[in-house]
């Protein structure tokens, strides 16, 4: 199948609904871990409306930024992992609402 | 090619340093000191060739357009390095009294500057999103650098999380600018923006701006993207606070002041009258959001840190007026706020000497001046900066972006932030009070500052220089743009 039959607005509509999908987990889980899964899906959805804007102009530069976005994805997890890991070291727990000792 | 490396000499220069340092850290066991002495000569060389790119006859761009050479990038570079160098200096003893002195902690301050440099030379949203990123992952780390206190790495994690969140919505709003432009660079932009046809997809283009406008925000701390600040500037180690919250908004700005240029090319335009409406409004909540919040506060890295998004909202005011003066403004304010908040951070490091306890509290501070009587003037001469009272540098920072913004018809703005300096008064001069007024019985062992007392001369130096002789900065400031 031809990838120009599908219209530019249908992944632009995929994205944003990829997009809005992942904030929205980021919003309601508690889980430090499941928010992290649900930003990595919000960095996908870019990455698709990047691929697609850089295939109806038939120009490299979005490309190139999914690559950049990806390794920035890849080395945001290996520090998040780690600061999750040391919560848990700390606190026994991966829940965010259970990490408040500082509040007003 | 080697043209582009000396016009941009800092930002290689200093990466390549910085990845030095960490190999020197890993070769070399009990090897802090060292890694120490070389990362303050990283910084200081990065320094001086930011000073000599700076006064390169003509402002070109290096890397196919990618990033810009010398003018504006340059100065900013020099505020970075100057800003590392005096963390640097106070870091070694904080993080020797706390007993936690590791090689990693410099080099993650160098790479962190390294992405600053690259905000602040981004002619490219690519090389913007990496500086951005680049800087940002050095944070999160840092904010949770003493990984066996509950509050650093409480920190750490809401710092991570919402930062990583809003860095979606960062990249999103790149995504669609480029679809809207067609192209990544500054120049490409700007003629897409500004030609007849207008952007491609103009509703995108909209919503681009404002997702990338709420990116800038967060990072600068700005009203409603500011709640991320006080929980992390208080619970991240004292020196890493004094860094990020100085270095950190310097940053973001740097990346703010040519992203509006670029998308709001004709100051008449409506689209540009919104957008600065929207920034002053934005602007004149932070500022009062930022005070008010910071009146209640009983923690002073807390009370601090609300004071710091107030000083992101007085900045604001230059992004709103949307002029030359406007943004020399910002240029100076940052300078100004770079040498009064570090150093009132520093201070703070310097009387806690490694404990998570000691001096964190408003009413530990009573009767300060009879314990550490240059301790307590230091902080004198920095809360009063930071209140905005001549002769000191934060005085003439206000002066230039409320006579910026009052030029650019935001009357109310003005008078909106001088109502939130009035309030401000309360917390600044609240502790100056404590400081002389009050007594405490407690008995302290006598503290020394060690090389943190460089950084304080140093910042102390540069508040009352900067206030005294205020045309010095502000000539530089206007000649860059």
């Amino acid at each position: 199948m031809n990838l120009q039959s599908v219209p530019l607005e249908y992944y632009l509509t995929l994205s944003a609904i990829l997009f809005v999908i992942g904030a929205v987990g980021v919003l309601t889980r508690r889980n430090a871990i499941i928010i992290f899964m649900s930003i990595e899906l919000m960095l996908n959805a870019v990455n698709l409306t990047l691929v697609a804007f850089s295939q109806f102009f038939g120009d490299p530069g979005g490309q190139i930024f999914v690559f950049f976005v990806m390794a920035v994805a890849a080395a945001e997890a290996a520090v998040g992992l780690a600061i999750v890991l040391a919560l848990f070291r700390n606190k026994q727990t991966v829940y965010v609402d259970e990490v408040n000792i500082m509040k007003w | 090619m080697l043209q582009d490396f000396l016009n941009s000499a800092p930002i290689p220069l200093l990466s390549a340093l910085a990845t030095l340092v960490m190999l020197l850290d890993a070769m070399k066991r009990d090897g802090a000191r060292i890694v120490f002495g070389f990362s303050v000569f990283s910084l200081t060389a990065a320094m001086a060739a930011a000073i000599y790119t700076m006064f390169l006859p003509d402002k070109t761009t290096a890397f196919n357009n990618m990033i810009t050479c010398g003018g504006y990038g340059a100065y900013f570079d020099i505020v970075f390095c100057l800003g590392g160098v005096l963390t640097l200096l106070a870091a070694r003893p904080f993080l020797l009294a706390s007993n936690t002195e590791h090689g990693e902690f410099y080099s993650l301050i160098l790479f962190s500057i390294c992405g600053m440099f690259l905000i602040a030379h981004s002619n490219n949203l690519l090389t913007l999103f990496i500086g951005i990123e680049v800087m940002s992952v050095s944070f999160y780390i840092l904010s949770g650098y003493l990984r066996t206190s509950r509050f650093s790495i409480e920190a750490s994690l809401k710092y991570f999380l919402l930062g990583a969140f809003i860095t979606g919505f960062l990249v999103y709003g790149m995504a669609l600018i480029y679809g809207s432009a067609g192209a990544l660079g500054y120049n490409e932009i700007y003629q897409a923006v500004q030609g007849e046809t207008g952007a491609r997809f103009p509703m995108i283009l909209l919503l681009g701006m404002g997702l990338l406008i709420i990116g800038l925000s967060f990072k600068s701390a700005i009203f409603p993207f500011h709640q991320w600040a006080p929980d992390v500037y208080q619970g991240a180690p004292t020196i890493v606070t004094a860094f990020m919250s100085t270095a950190g908004k310097a940053a973001a700005f740097s990346a703010f002041i040519p992203i509006l240029a670029v998308l709001t090319p004709e100051s008449s335009s409506p689209v540009a009258a919104k957008i600065g409406m929207l920034l002053a409004v934005l602007s004149a909540a932070t500022m009062l959001v930022g005070n008010i919040s910071a009146v209640v506060q009983k923690n002073i890295k807390r009370m601090l840190a609300y004071s710091s998004v107030a000083h992101a909202g007085y900045m604001m005011m230059g992004l709103a007026a949307g002029s030359v003066r406007g943004a020399s403004g910002i240029v100076f304010y940052v300078t100004a706020y770079m040498f009064m908040q570090i150093g009132a951070f520093i201070l703070i490091s310097a009387l806690e000497r490694g404990s998570e306890e000691r001096y964190q509290n408003l009413e530990d501070y009573a009767g300060l001046a009879k314990k550490h009587p240059v301790m307590a003037a230091l902080m004198s001469v920095f809360m009063l900066s930071l209140t905005g009272i001549p002769p000191f540098a934060g005085f003439f920072g206000k002066y230039y972006l409320f006579t910026a913004a009052i030029e650019s018809g935001y009357t109310w703005l003005t008078i909106i932030a001088v109502i939130s300096s009035v309030i401000s008064v309360y917390f600044y001069i609240g502790l100056i009070v404590a400081m002389y007024f009050r007594e405490s019985d407690v008995q302290e062992q006598d503290s020394r500052p060690g090389l943190a007392g460089i950084s304080l001369v140093i910042s102390a130096a540069g508040v009352i220089i900067l206030g005294v002789i205020p045309q010095f900065i502000d000539k530089i400031a206007k000649s860059l743009f």
